[in-house]
């Protein structure tokens, strides 16, 4: 049985301009202890469709369906709220971008990780602060009872998220989903905290799931890759394989467009126009209106996801 | 030879915090940014990188004169705005212009976009109010967006279509100088690639001079064509892009390019990282520096920190 089990989940949202669709018929699976990456731009789905495992969306006004959505064999469309919230912390957690607003500013962090781990164990005050000592240890902080004393505008960023990784790991959880944990931070902190959590993933024996813009993070951290575009995923397959070889138009455009591939000042391939309207995305495959090889079905039926090499799948007319 | 189009010289900012221990404590000296020269030269690019608190927006909103130097000179075209009142600064405001990270922030909400890009125009009273509006529209136009958005308000835009119109607005007054205060840290990559291609565009078509700000080393490699690399408020190091990256000298220089996440999975390898303080410990020694850290140059148009060792 696979750790996360997602088949045909569709996201949508009821907003002012019609229904936003934000995750149209996205299906992955994730068995224990492997690392993959969601890597899509701003729109694209990668994480609400994170949102939805966890059901950190109010539903409704959000519109959840899926043929199957599971974490750990508990089925998240039908748990009540005492298996759901045991789920959360002990299954999965959740690492989201901005830790300033993630953490509550009138409490300690030390406060809001001890208040985590009771909320989940039966251990004692003193038994879960040093817990908390430690948790803030393993995420290499040096000086962790200061950390806990601290309030969230005391620190600085790239501090904070290693309290929010600490407080994430609290109950155990078998996998992480780290929502572009380090898109705020500078480029020294962000190697550092995507070193730690690579670490932190392999000492524990975790799963992970990095949801990110930024190829290079994927590159940096995860074995397999999941691109999304518009709601949809349009290639899958193992990380090595789809930096070598990738075989949708949209990955090939994504690579290219990259800043700094190459010395020397120059343009860079762009993707030309803008990302779809997810109140109103156009009909067939998604990303047709951009795409440079695209084909007269590619406007009017979405291509269906096809295996295209061991343990590789995309979604895309022209490689039929 | 002319004078280039920006120099600051000599440039430092102190700001005074509070010192802990309430309201009659005193004051500490924070130096955000210490004794920074710089030169850029008619259409160039030239960035400025380091992290945050390192003091490069700091030094970009000094070169803009909005945030007043503690000392130093700052010279445009060979004249020097350091000390002129606003009055006297107003022409020389439509020689400069500026651009933000947050492009939300920086555009007005109440404003239409004709009426954002048009008010440059407006402020200096450069031609009437259609002209103006003309204009405006064929700004927007140039950099991307269809002259029918001139009727639209910033929220109607994505973050991408926001920060072209910001570009829009800074060069309708056709400056010589653009300071870009990391303009696509906000972006999707894919958005940010369209940025950049704008703005190597717009810098070969209006011989712009462009003061890169960012602490992405990848956006400055395909942009730029000189490189100061700043930390703790000073310049470590300056040359050409490509020198930067094929011959850093200095310990932070170093430490910054190994940061830049790797383009290809089969590159992943360990990184050490280094503190501030085994950084200052780790100033390069090179015969004839000086006996305190100061830029050293070591091949034309290279300069490190160094001190004699």
């Amino acid at each position: 049985m696979p750790l996360v089990d997602i088949q045909n989940l569709h996201v949508s949202f009821p907003q002012h301009e019609g229904l936003v669709q934000a995750v149209r018929g996205m299906s992955l699976t994730i068995e224990a202890g492997e690392s993959v990456g969601i890597v899509g731009e701003s729109g694209s789905g990668k994480s609400v469709t994170c949102m939805a495992a966890l059901r950190l969306l109010r539903h409704p006004p959000s519109r959840i369906t899926a043929d199957r959505l599971s974490l750990d064999g508990v089925d998240m469309l039908t748990a009540s709220r005492r298996d759901l919230a045991r789920v959360r912390g002990k299954v999965a957690s959740m690492v989201f971008q901005d830790p300033m607003s993630a953490f509550d500013p009138v409490f300690t962090i030390g406060h809001q990780i001890v208040e985590t781990i009771r909320a989940h164990t039966d251990a004692s005050l003193s038994a879960a602060t040093d817990q908390a000592v430690a948790l803030l240890d393993r995420v290499r902080i040096k000086t962790p009872l200061s950390i806990l004393n601290s309030y969230p505008h005391q620190l600085s960023g790239g501090m904070l998220q290693r309290a929010m990784i600490a407080m994430a790991l609290s109950c155990r959880p078998k996998i992480l989903f780290a929502d572009e944990p380090t898109t705020a931070l500078d480029v020294t902190i962000q190697a550092q905290i995507l070193a730690l959590i690579k670490d932190l993933q392999a000492e524990l024996g975790m799963g992970l799931v990095m949801v990110t813009h930024d190829l290079g993070v994927v590159a940096e951290t995860v074995d397999r890759v999941v691109v999304m575009y518009g709601g949809r995923v349009m290639e899958e397959g193992p990380v090595q394989a789809i930096f070598d070889d990738p075989q949708h138009p949209y990955t090939r455009a994504l690579l290219n467009s990259i800043p700094g591939r190459t010395p020397g000042k120059q343009r860079l391939t762009e993707i030309a126009g803008q990302s779809p309207n997810p109140a109103n995305p156009p009909a067939g495959c998604p990303f047709h209106p951009r795409c440079t090889v695209a084909l007269p079905d590619c406007a009017t039926t979405a291509p269906a996801t096809r295996q295209i090499g061991p343990g590789r799948t995309a979604a895309c007319w022209g490689l039929t | 030879m002319t004078a280039p189009v920006l120099e600051l010289r000599n440039l430092s900012k102190t700001f005074q915090l509070p010192r802990k221990g309430g309201w009659f404590a005193g004051h500490i000296d924070h130096h955000a940014v210490r004794d920074v020269s710089l030169t850029l030269p008619r259409n160039t690019i030239l960035g400025l990188v380091g992290e945050s608190g390192s003091g490069k927006s700091t030094t970009g909103l000094m070169t803009m004169r909005l945030m007043e130097p503690t000392s130093g000179r700052i010279l445009i075209d060979g004249a020097d705005i350091t000390a002129l009142t606003p009055a006297e600064l107003k022409p020389y405001r439509r020689q400069m212009q500026i651009v933000f990270q947050d492009s939300y922030s920086a555009l007005d909400p109440m404003m239409t976009l004709a009426r954002i890009v048009a008010e440059p125009l407006h402020i200096h009273g450069i031609g009437r109010a259609e002209e103006q509006t003309e204009q405006a529209l064929a700004m927007l136009d140039r950099v991307g967006l269809h002259r029918s958005y001139g009727q639209r308000y910033p929220h109607e835009l994505s973050g991408g279509q926001r920060q072209r119109v910001a570009i829009a607005r800074a060069l309708i007054l056709r400056p010589q100088v653009l300071v870009a205060d990391e303009p696509t840290s906000a972006l999707d990559v894919s958005v940010k690639a369209q940025i950049i291609n704008l703005l190597l565009d717009l810098q070969q078509e209006m011989g712009l001079s462009i003061l890169f700000i960012s602490h992405d080393l990848s956006v400055v490699r395909s942009l730029t064509d000189r490189v100061a690399v700043m930390f703790n408020g000073r310049i470590v190091e300056t040359a050409a892009t490509e020198t930067i990256f094929s011959d850093a000298r200095h310990p932070y220089t170093q430490g910054l390019l190994s940061a830049i996440p790797v383009l290809n999975p089969s590159d992943r390898r360990p990184r050490r990282f280094l503190t501030a303080d085994e950084i200052e410990r780790g100033i390069p020694r090179l015969p004839g520096a000086g006996p305190t850290p100061a830029l050293h140059q070591v091949s034309p148009g290279h300069l490190v920190e160094a001190v004699a060792g």
